[in-house]
């Protein structure tokens, strides 16, 4: 056997070709939109059920209405118990989540194949029929209450909603999905069944079906199961366009600070009102992200972490929704390190749109970095399944995993430095901290970004 | 159910696991040394984990960081140190396996002479951050160390954790890094996996190819220590919560040891989801806690095994203990209901089916394999693991409780908001963790 050369790392092989999904579809005459894939490796069924609205559906005076409607979804439907209903989830080795976005709803459903048509009754049940009783009502709003007293203690809990309300102020990305103590208590339990009839209709969702058996037969079995989903009738309308609206242009926040005496570490968050996932520039702005701090091996966390020991780990990233979504940097560093962090933090933004553009040999890795990876994110049913519900909610064409690489291999340098000077912008930049304000507030200044703001989020 | 591999062990003494999976262009390569905190000694805490972040700063041949040669491939690299084992892993297209090969060996080989102040200071850094964001900094964070402090005698390897304490990761030293890797650091210590889109034959010519010239040290004793507690105790620690919250511990079976996967049915007797006893009991019908949980967790040396329960608004932490040690020694007694069993069966059918969905990666084929083949010596546990749970019964698992939960001693723990030790539970002794 011939020994290794340890002179140079072998150089990759080329890559094996890839499948990816193919997606077939049909429409329900109630308006239900369905799409399956067949995913042959393990006998799992994945059910995910979008429904567009999410947490910036919420009535201007409801935040949280939205989530706790979600939320008592699995609390007992067709007149069944809380308790039978997670009985019948757990006879079915079933893993079922409820997750509430910012634009949308997704109940998701994994289970084994054998269990195919009873999953699909589950989550069409669910949706459909669930009690919303006072009872309920009153036991979840209060564990709701009391996890909001918990957040309080939760740095990066804090961070994330008094950061996007310095950035969103009354726009509906300006809260959070479980809403506030304030906005719960006033909440009824008649507000969650008008929300629940209003929002959850088969017009407008979409249903997304993967598994271990050929696509029309798992289009046959969703089409059985939610074929009688009616719309119920309800007084209230659900906004879905709010979230459209553009936001402020510009914070009213520079420089923020959540005070949290004693803190072992400061929770940062910085960054501005970015971009809506429809740009034309979505595929320069991950090139971007990937170099800037959305890997690894990226400029702020080789700066902050491998260089400079401040933090466990710092990332980036484009949080693109339906609407304008933010450009955040976020990070935790020891405390004594705070005002050193932010600023090499804010260093790294403007030097990638000003003065130390983007190379080629950073393109290169950026390049290889997500489009060799890419095939990664189809390995399991569930997988593939939320990447489909992803091309429904943001209305992308079934081509969209094929192109992806090809279309990503088109960006260039010019391009990422074009998208770095238009989409980030260092004046329009908020800086949150969330620390012990009386170790760091003495050199705050130096920062440069004026006086600082005390900032009380509402829980 | 199975995880098909085949299994050769090189002349060095390095295991070589090869199972193929050709869904996805992609290999995993999963490599365990058997070596974790356990294996550390009181004032050098944390060492383990704290050598574990040096393996990524390069080594000999490769005298640069390990992250950027695997992202410009298109994988993904990550490593963990627990009490028992640390385990390095890449997921790499294909075409990359012999790189991602080549590094793995020339740390495994190499790593040493790559080693600088620098490099060790900095990643010293990094972890003191690590402990302060994932325990100093999060509330609740610092009750696990309490426990564990409580559960195990100062010389006991399980008695510190393994992030370490603050002042053992300032004073260790080059010296023992070098000692470290000399000792734990090669290839009889050590097990490899290749999973995914493979030939058998080619993972086993490619793991000979770099890895067969390393050289083996002697196979490190294991760690063995006893633990026990002679008496109950109560502690209390302050944190900065707003709910109180109470935790029970009691010692339990290693992993894989008799009563181990009944205590596992009888933790999701007592508190798994919504159907279990007390979620049913505290948080749905009576609305005292606002969540409960409980968990077997089984190590190489021992189990410990954990309840948690967080008091809903004004509620003593007395009543839920009460509550707690209630349903305990009901099902000690009776045992779960053929209902509960029937459902505590269909879930770990699917929860072993769920484990064959990934081949990378925590938790994923390769990672399988290599716990099984690191503390059994055989990979192909995987079906038998599973039928320890389809074989036990009602009567045995409420044995196992009887057994290591209803007569014997425990300890709790109050973790209550600052300056409320009023809420603990009475006699509460006050305990410090930094």
């Amino acid at each position: 056997m011939t020994p290794v050369d340890r002179s140079r790392l072998p150089i990759p092989g080329p890559d094996r070709p890839f499948r990816f999904p193919r997606i077939a579809r049909r429409r329900l005459p109630n308006g239900l939109e369905l799409r399956a894939v067949t995913h042959r490796a393990v006998p799992v069924i994945s059910i995910v059920l979008l429904v567009p609205g999410g947490a910036s559906a919420d009535p201007h005076d409801r935040h949280g209405l939205v989530s706790i409607t979600s939320g008592l979804l699995d609390e007992g439907s067709r007149g069944q118990s809380a308790l039978e209903m997670a009985d019948r989830v757990a006879r079915i080795g079933g893993d079922l989540d409820l997750e509430v976005g910012s634009d949308a709803v997704v109940v998701s459903l994994t289970t084994l194949d054998r269990f195919a048509e009873t999953g699909l009754a589950l989550v069409q049940e669910i949706v459909s029929a669930p009690n919303l009783t006072a009872d309920d009502f009153n036991r979840i709003r209060n564990l709701r209450l009391e996890r909001l007293r918990q957040m309080k203690d939760h740095a990066g809990a804090m961070a994330e909603r008094a950061f996007a309300r310095a950035l969103y102020d009354t726009h509906p990305y300006g809260h959070l999905g479980m809403g506030t103590t304030a906005s719960l208590t006033a909440t009824t339990v008649d507000e969650t069944r008008l929300l629940h009839a209003a929002l959850f209709a088969p017009a407008g969702a979409t249903l997304v079906v993967v598994g271990d058996r050929p696509a029309e037969e798992l289009l046959d079995l969703a089409a059985s199961a939610f074929g009688d989903w009616r719309a119920a009738s309800s007084t209230m309308t659900i906004d879905r366009a709010a979230a459209l609206a553009p936001p402020p242009a510009r914070s009213q926040t520079k420089l923020g600070v959540v005070s949290r005496p004693g803190a072992a570490q400061s929770e940062l968050r910085i960054g501005h009102v970015c971009a809506s996932r429809a740009t034309p520039d979505y595929h320069a702005l991950l090139m971007l992200n990937s170099i800037l701090g959305g890997q690894f091996v990226s400029r702020v966390n080789l700066n902050l972490r491998e260089a400079k020991g401040y933090t466990y780990g710092v990332r980036t990233g484009f949080d693109l929704r339906r609407g304008m979504g933010p450009f955040v940097l976020q990070t935790s560093v020891g405390t004594d390190v705070t005002v050193p962090a932010i600023r090499e933090a804010l260093n790294e933004i403007r030097d990638i749109a000003s003065t130390r553009p983007a190379t080629d040999e950073e393109l290169a890795m950026g390049f290889a970095t997500v489009s060799k990876g890419y095939p990664r994110g189809f390995e399991t049913a569930t997988q593939v399944a939320r990447s489909v519900a992803q091309l429904a909610l943001h209305g992308l064409p079934d081509s969209y995993f094929e192109d992806f690489i090809p279309r990503l291999a088109q960006v260039t340098r010019d391009e990422v430095s074009r998208v770095a000077t238009r989409y980030l912008d260092l004046d329009r930049m908020t800086t949150l901290v969330v620390g012990d304000l009386d170790k760091i507030v003495a050199s705050l200044l130096d920062l440069g970004l004026g006086p600082h703001q005390v900032l009380t989020p509402e829980i | 159910m199975q995880i098909p591999y085949t299994k050769r062990t090189l002349s060095n003494g390095l295991d070589v696991i090869v199972h193929e999976d050709h869904q996805l262009p992609m290999v995993a390569v999963n490599l365990w040394y058997h070596v974790g905190s356990k294996n550390e000694r009181p004032g050098r805490t944390g060492f383990a984990h704290l050598f574990e972040h040096l393996m990524f700063e390069g080594s000999e041949h490769h005298n640069h960081g390990y992250f950027p040669p695997m992202q410009r491939a298109g994988g993904l690299i990550n490593g963990s140190t627990s009490t028992d084992r640390t385990n390095y892993w890449e997921v790499v297209p294909t075409g990359s396996l012999e790189l991602a090969l080549w590094m793995e060996s020339d740390r495994m080989g190499y790593l040493l002479p790559a080693l600088t102040d620098d490099k060790f200071t900095n990643q010293r850094d990094v972890v003191l951050n690590e402990r302060r964001q994932n325990y100093e900094n999060r509330p609740y964070g610092l009750a696990g160390m309490a426990l564990s402090a409580a559960m195990f005698a100062p010389d006991h390897p399980y008695h510190w954790p393994t992030i370490g304490a603050p002042a053992d990761l300032l004073a260790a030293t080059l010296d023992d890094v070098h000692a470290f890797f000399r000792t734990y650091y090669h290839p009889a210590n050590a097990s490899l996996v290749l999973a995914g889109d493979l030939e058998t034959d080619r993972g086993f010519d490619l793991a000979e190819q770099f890895f067969g010239d390393l050289k083996p040290g002697p196979v490190p004793d294991l760690v063995r220590a006893d633990a026990a507690l002679s008496a109950s105790a109560t502690l209390v620690l302050e944190d900065r919560v707003e709910l109180p919250r109470l935790y029970l511990a009691w010692h339990s079976p290693a992993m894989f040891a008799d009563d181990d996967a009944e205590l596992d049915v009888i933790a999701d007797v007592l508190a798994h989801g919504k159907t279990s006893r007390l979620y049913k009991l505290l948080v749905y019908e009576r609305r005292i806690a606002t969540d409960v949980s409980a968990y077997q967790q089984s190590r190489e040396m021992g189990g410990m095994f954990q309840m948690s329960c967080t008091a809903a608004a004004g509620v003593s932490l007395a009543e839920l203990e009460a509550a707690i040690r209630t349903a305990v020694a009901q099902v000690a007694t009776g045992g779960p209901t053929p209902a509960e069993m029937a459902r505590a069966l269909a879930q770990t059918e699917a929860q072993f089916l769920y484990r064959l969905q990934t081949v990378g990666g925590f938790g994923g084929k390769s990672d399988q394999l290599n716990a099984y083949n690191t503390y059994l010596g055989d990979p192909g546990y995987f079906d038998r693991d599973r039928q320890r749970y389809l074989n036990l019964t009602a009567a045995a698992a409420a044995a196992a409780a009887r057994r290591w939960l209803q007569d014997a001693p425990s300890v709790s723990l109050s973790v209550v908001p600052k300056g409320r030790r009023d809420l603990a539970l009475a006699a509460a002794h006050e305990v410090h963790v930094s």
